[in-house]
Formats: structure tokens, sequence, C-alpha cells
């Protein structure tokens, strides 16, 4: 059994973000655990740029944002082990992993989550139709031609206008497929307003909102699909369905935070996020463990998902030096117009960063935070999208009062 | 061009689980057998594309091949398993019902059991069905203790390694064209078969070809079987619904609907299957999910167990019923297995629908019978009735997987992160004893691929490793059938 103060579990921007931030935190006593024979996560296979606005100011590619911080561990000499499989994580902090090296216990005071997301599948939509080769999520097609230098296919149809579904349709652009029309079942782009420009405008590529796939066909390989418009409740509006031969369809239909080892702890996870339920401090309901970046509630840029992890990493600072955290009792609710918040639960006690997103598209509008019914804080946006997530910091001061009384989270049209 | 031409004594059409099961037990004998198959692996058709449950037998009726051979095979598994190292686990099942009808017809089916000689039959009330399956709704319920769940591509693989290591040869990717028997006079009878790849000659032909059974018979001469296509759907729910489900929970059956009625079966490796329906069709090879159908399997799923929730959608399939008769007719036959007096030494196996994968080998012990009948079958010295599968790393326990990560190393790297499984589990399913080099081979092999992500993590790692093992170019990896070719070529040379 092997002891250490802090297990970051995952090695991408979020876990490293966290090991980087705890080091000169003076935690010493640290262990990245990364399941890939290299740290980075998906930002290695993300070799468009865009990355580090925020963070670093200059947009950097996936692979060099993340080669910062891999810098960064390495020169602070911080240990990692790659191609190390956790299996197991307990409530009590014992971890077990498996590498070619043999299966390792260790037992941690505070482990972090930083496991990060996976795609949602056809099979999660339920998509009628056969089953050939050739239906792609976005990651994995993205995998394939940016890491292992395969081609997927030549004539593209994609579903879904999240981000990866956006940069692929430019990559096989460029790589001299034909991406025949990108669908989105919503009314409006999942993804982010620049992606929409620089990747489909750009290109000439049509996006055909209201749209989704209602058959896929051919027997071994992909010969086709249909689509159809879709109706305010999503379902198919019969008359409406066009073919498209196509030998290809990549999937970008949502990301869902990656929680198997947090179940097993007893982590509890809302079901907006289906991330961990958190505190103001990234502790999740079993003391000790913490999660951050996509394993907590997908983001929409690497940069917010640094920074969480950095606080985090005050946090979890504190937790080492304390032995514990102060209790969280005060709960955040929302209207029906919020689709989720992080953290779901403060102490009152202490400044926060509150990160939400919107259900639905806004113009002028306040993002507003109230506590028995009085207005504490608002947000003025002139655009509000579920696809960009919104940032609010909360201090402290803002607080009429630090009883235990829920904050409500609303937005309103201004 | 010149073709292959190829001599046995027997020649089996179709590697499904019959197929594989006649292979197996012929393979007892001093046989020189080969198995011909249109599809690049085992078990690629009905076989591997249904519920996965070992029937118990009371749903066939009294007196028919279907309900003597469900019972003998049902009855027999727990030494099938041993053998041929397969999970398998006799978990009961539930017939539940809610009125009064449904009760007497549970009554009918027990008694129809009992005639069939189906041990345990039990009828159950609503405290005894929320003891075995407590998220499952009925009134009352006819238990079966003996009905077993299995995993019907590990099983069907498992006959055709155990056929192979006795010296079975498999060819995959030959669909019979054309069959002709060469009698000549004072001669035994002898067929030659033309297929998509080669010639070959055989003394014995087997039709196992399941729903292209009645084209072979026709090539053969004979054409008074016609096969009817009825394909059933599923869902598979993710393991989180397993905990909900330990028991296979069937509605009463209608007979109007041709099948037994859209039911509940937790999969042998904890995931739960919705379905199937019953809908006759054109295409043999029209596996297609539908819209219609999906939402008829939750409404209807959703009536004996409450517990579906759309997060537990993992993936959606179909599998084809070859039926011998229409839905007009009942679509209800027993099984049809004879030598015909124009086909000598043909022996065709035809309307093999379910209970086919629990039949599979008392029919296999059939064809034997009757092989036997007309020559003297010398049993062989060194036949091995025991196969070993690949080790599932993931169900040792602590001290077993250290010490396998001691053996071999690729132990210890997790290749597919839902189902937990390995470098050295994937490694020995691309070099599996079938030369079977397909991607859905290696996940009918091992699981990878077939858990939440559905490959997201694993399936390029595998598809690498099917390419560095096998010496493949990208457009040369198949996904599962021919044509199904995974990728175009590379990004850059």
């Amino acid at each position: 059994m092997v002891k250490k103060d802090v297990l970051i579990i995952g090695g991408g921007p979020a876990g490293l973000a966290a090991a980087v931030k705890l080091k000169k935190l003076g935690v010493e006593s640290i262990l990245i655990l990364e399941r890939e024979n290299h740290l980075g996560g998906i930002l290695r296979q993300c070799i468009h740029d865009g990355f580090g606005l925020t963070r670093f100011k200059e947009a950097l590619s996936g692979p060099e944002y993340a080669a910062r911080f891999v810098a960064e561990v390495q020169a602070m000499d911080i240990a990692y082990e790659t191609s190390t499989t956790v299996l197991e994580i307990t409530a009590d902090k014992k971890v077990t992993a498996v590498s070619q090296k043999g299966l390792q216990e260790y037992q941690a005071k505070a482990i972090i989550l930083t496991t990060g997301c996976r795609e949602r599948t056809r099979g999660a939509i339920s998509i009628p139709g056969t089953r050939p080769a050739g239906v792609y999520t976005a990651g994995v097609a993205q995998a394939y031609v940016n890491l292992k230098n395969i081609m997927v296919g030549k004539r593209i149809i994609i579903l879904g206008s999240g981000d990866i579904g956006l940069i692929m349709a430019r990559r096989m652009t460029l790589e001299g497929a034909k991406v025949e029309a990108v669908l989105e079942i919503l009314p409006y782009p999942s993804g982010l307003p620049r992606n929409i420009e620089q990747c489909l405008n750009d290109y000439n590529i049509p996006l055909f909102l209201s749209h989704t796939v209602t058959d896929i066909k051919g027997k071994a390989r992909l010969e086709g699909v249909t689509v159809s418009q879709v109706d305010e409740q999503f379902k198919p509006i019969p008359g409406t369905e066009r073919d498209y031969a196509c030998d290809t369809l990549i999937l970008s239909v949502g990301l869902i935070p990656e929680n198997e080892l947090a179940l097993m702890a007893g982590v509890e996870l809302d079901s907006r996020t289906k991330g961990a339920i958190v505190d103001e401090n990234y502790q999740t309901n079993i003391e000790g463990i913490f999660a951050a970046g996509n394993a907590l509630h997908v983001h929409d840029l690497v940069d917010y998902v640094s920074l969480e992890a950095e606080n985090l990493a005050e946090a979890v600072a504190e937790y080492l030096r304390q032995g514990s955290l102060p209790p969280c009792p005060i709960l955040i609710e929302t209207d029906s117009l919020i689709g989720y918040t992080v953290p779901q639960k403060i102490s009152g006690l202490k400044d926060f960063q509150l990160s939400l997103r919107v259900k639905k598209p806004f113009q002028n509008c306040s993002i507003q935070i109230s506590q028995n019914g009085e207005l504490l804080k608002a947000k003025k946006m002139r655009k509000a999208l579920p696809a960009e997530m919104i940032q609010i910091k909360v201090i402290k001061s803002d607080f009429l009062t630090n009883e235990i009384a829920n904050l409500r989270i609303s937005v309103a049209n201004s | 061009m010149t073709r292959d031409v190829r001599s046995y004594d027997v020649l089996i059409i179709g590697a499904g689980v019959v197929g594989c099961a006649v292979a197996r037990e012929l393979s007892r004998y001093n046989l020189k057998i080969a198995v011909l198959e249109k599809e690049l692996d085992v078990g690629m058709e009905t076989s591997g594309r249904n519920s996965g449950v070992l029937h118990a037998g009371f749903n066939n009726k009294p007196g028919t091949l279907m309900a003597k051979y469900c019972v003998e095979g049902c009855l027999e598994f727990d030494q099938v398993a041993k053998e041929l190292d397969i999970p398998f686990k006799r978990t009961g099942k539930i017939v539940v019902g809610f009125t009064e009808d449904d009760k007497k017809k549970l009554y009918q089916l027990k008694e129809q059991g009992e005639r069939n000689g189906v041990p345990g039959l039990e009828i159950i009330g609503r405290e005894k069905i929320k003891e075995l399956a407590p998220y499952v709704d009925g009134e009352f319920a006819l238990y079966s203790p003996v009905t077993g769940i299995l995993n019907p591509f590990i099983y069907t693989i498992a006959l055709a390694e155990n056929a192979r290591q006795n010296g079975v040869d498999f060819y995959f990717a030959n669909e019979v064209l054309a069959i002709c028997l060469a009698n000549q006079e004072n001669q035994p009878a002898c067929y030659q078969l033309t297929t998509t790849k080669a010639t070959y000659i055989g003394r014995w032909l087997i039709n196992c070809a399941g729903l292209n059974s009645d084209k072979i018979a026709r090539m053969m001469g004979i054409d008074d079987y016609t096969i009817y296509p009825c394909r059933g759907e599923y869902f598979i729910l993710d393991k989180k619904a397993g905990d909900y489900l330990k028991i296979p929970a069937y509605p009463v059956p209608n007979p109007k609907e041709g099948g037994l009625g859209i039911h509940l079966t937790p999969t042998i490796d904890g995931n739960v299957l919705i379905g199937p329906s019953s809908e006759y069709i054109e295409e043999r090879d029209n596996y297609a999910a539908t819209q219609k159908i999906m939402d008829l399997l939750l409404k209807d799923g959703s009536r004996i167990f409450p517990y579906i929730r759309r997060e537990f959608f993992i993936r959606n399939f179909a599998g084809i019923r070859p039926k011998l008769v229409s839905e007009e007719q009942g679509g209800y036959a027993d099984f049809v297995i004879e030598e015909r007096t124009e086909t000598p030494q043909a022996i065709n196996l035809i309307g093999i629908e379910s209970p086919g994968l629990t039949s599979a080998l008392p029919l296999a012990r059939k064809v034997v019978e009757m092989v036997g009948e007309k020559e003297h079958l010398k049993e062989k010295a060194d036949f091995n009735p025991y196969r070993q599968g690949i080790l599932c790393f993931r169900e040792q326990p602590l001290e077993k997987k250290k010490e396998l990560i001691e053996q071999d190393p690729n132990y210890g790297e997790i290749i597919c992160r839902c189902e937990t499984i390995t470098k050295a589990e994937i490694l020995q399913a691309i070099h599996n004893p079938l030369g079977v080099e397909t991607l859905v081979g290696v996940k009918n092999r091992t699981r990878a691929m077939m858990g939440r992500c559905q490959g997201g993590y694993c399936q390029t790692r595998i598809a690498e490793l099917i390419m560095q093992e096998k010496g493949k170019e990208p457009p040369e990896v198949i996904y599962a059938r021919q044509g199904g070719n995974m990728f175009t070529g590379r990004v850059r040379d």
C-alpha cells in the first residue's frame, strides 16, 4: 500500500492544473494516475487552435496547451504514472490501479477526480436503422484522423452541432472529404458561435437546425441516412424526409461526465450535470474526494477547466492543512431556465466561483442571484447561449446574510 | 481461373449455433469435416441475435421435437458449460400475468411444461415475485427454476472452437452458390458445392443455413420449404439497470404475436435486454431497428418492468427468426430435421428458431444418429470435449489479478475501460483459433466495445492492435461483414 497526500485520477487539463497548483501551494506528496501513455488527456487529439485565449492570452493548439502544463509538472518534479488505469476507489480513499508493472494499491488523504467526459453514442439516442461500419462519434473520428493517421470516410454527414462535430466538419473537409451537412435537433446551435463561423460558414458547409437523422442505411458499410425536420417536441415531421448518400455519419450529440469511479466510492451525482454534486470547495458528498473539469460538468473552454482545477487545488490544500473543510448547508437552487449550477451548495462563509448554463438562448437578460426573495447580485448579459458556460464570481460581501437560506439563481429578461 | 477444390466427408453449411454444434458433435468421430459460412465469423445471424436464454421447454407443444430437444438441452447444460468453459447461470424465469385469463393461461403453460418434462414449475403470487424480482410488476407468475441465461456469441464460438480443436475446418466468406449431386452408379452419394471462394466436395451435406436453409434446400432440388423471416428488435440497457433485474421476466404469451412476447432479460454479463418484437419482413438480412418498434418495446417493456430509464440505453439490435410458416398460417411449426430419399446423405435442418439455441446440441446429436444409421461412425481416441475460453481479468480476485499481470504484463493494460478488458484478452481474441479478424469478432469474444461508451475509448486501440497483429493497412480492417470496411485509407502517406 503506497501512501500519498493527494491522488489525482486523470492527467488531462484539469488534473495537470490541479497538480501544479497544489505543488505551488506546498503540497509535496502528489501522484497523477493517467490511463493513456501520455499526459494531456483529450487535448492531445485537439490539434486545432483557439485554446488558451483566457488562460494564456494567446491562441494555442490543444497539444501546445497541454504541453505547457506537462512541462510544469515535469519541472516541478510532480510524480505521475501513465498507462495506468484505476480499477476502483473507495470512500475511505483507497485506490486500486493496474499497469504493465503490476497491480498497485494506494491510500490517499484526498482524491481528485479529473476523469473527463465521454461522448454520447448512437445507442444512447436510439437512432433507428441498421448498424453498419462508418458511424463514428466525433471524438473517435478525431482520434483516428489526428492521432492514428487514419481516414474514416469520404462523404460525411454530421449529426449534432457540438463543438467537436463542428471542428471535425472542418478537419474532414481539409483532408479532402465532402461534408454534406451538419444537422442539429435543437432550433439553435450547440457549439460556440466562433466554431459555427470558422468551421462551417468558412467552408460553405450547411447547418440545418431542427433536423435529425431518422434512419441509417447500409448492411456492411454505411450507404446513406434519412434526415427529417423535427417539431418543437423533437418529433420528426412526416413528409420532411430527405435521403443523403454518405459513407460516414459523425455524431456530436453531447458529452457525459465520466463518473464510474466516483459512483464506486458512493459519490452522489447531479442528474442535470451527470457530474458530482459539489460544494464551493469542489468537495463531493464523500469527505476528501473532490472533482473538477469535465468530470464535474462539461465545459465549453479548456481554460475554464484549468481555472476550476486551480480553485479546487486551493481547497484541497486547505483540506490537507485543516483536516476538514467547513460545512456547506446553503443549497443553490435554480429556476427552470437555468440548466444547472456548479457548485450546488456553499458555506456562505467565503467567495466562490459560480458556473452555470442557461437552457435556451437569451438576449439582453440578467442572471440574478437572490436569497430570501431579495436580489443579491445581477449579471447583465447581452447574449446568453446554452453553448457558453457563464461564470460569476460571488464574493462574501454580496451576501445579505450568512444565515442558512438557500440561494436562488434565475434568468430575467431586461 | 482455377478454383481450389477441397474434399471432405461432411460439409456443414452455416456456422450458427446449430452448424457449430453439429460440427462439434461430429468431430467426435473419424470424419473429415468442414463448415462453410458466408459471413466472417460464427453466430452472425439468428444465433447471436436473441435473448440469450436457455429455455426450460414449457412453451412448446408436447410431442414436438422443439419440446423434446429443448428440455434435453436445458437439463444437460451445466455439463456443456463446464466442458466449453462458458459463463452460464440458472437464474430461473418468471412469466407474469395480471388477469384471471392470464392466470388460466399460466396454469395451461405449467401443465404443458410438466407434460414436456420440465422440472420444478410453480405458480407463484405477488410476494414470491417481489422476492425473485423486486422491480417486476405482476399479480402472479409461472416460475421456472431451471431456465438459464448465457452469452449466445460465446456459446457459438465455444462450440466452433472446440470443433476446430478436434479437426474441423472453418471457411468464412464462403457463400454457397450452387450444389450438385454428383451421383455415379454404384458409387455413394457425393455433393459438389460451389461457393464464392472455392469448390467443396462432400459425401454428407448438413444444411444448417438458418435463414437461408430453404435456399440451400432449393439448390439441392427440394423446393417445398419457405422461410418467413420474422424480425425481433431489442434494446440493450446499461449494467446499472442490471441491478434491478436478476431473472428473466416474460409476459403471458399471446399466440397471435408469434413470439414469447416482449420480455425483460438480464444478460449473463449484467445488462438488461428489452424485446423482442415480432414482425414479418421481406428481407432475410434487414437488421434495422425502427422507431415504431422502439416505441412499442418501451411501452410494453415498462408494463412489467417500470424501471426503464432513457439514460440506460446503450444500443439497439435486431434478430430474425427463420419461421417455417407465415403469419397467416399461425407462425408456429416444429423443427424439421430430415434426410430425403431424393437427396441421400443430405440432412436438412429447417425452421430452427427459438428454442434453437437451447436445442442445438440435441439437434446435433440427432444429426450424428442419422449419419450413424447410414455408416459406421468410429470414435476418435483423441477427441477432447474440453475447450478453454479467454480468461476474464475483471472477474478474478485481487491476488489472481496480480498473478496474471506478473505472468503477462499485458493483463495490466486496460484497453476497454467500461468492461475492464485487458490487452492480454484483446490479443487472445485477435489470435482466436478460428482466424476471425473483424472488430466485431474481438467484441463478441471479449465484450470490449460493448459497454456504455460503445468503444469511444477503446475502438481506436483495438483497430490499431488488429492492424499491428495481423499486418493490415487501414482499408483492410473490417467491422463485421464483408464490405464493412472501417476506414478509407491513411490521412497522410
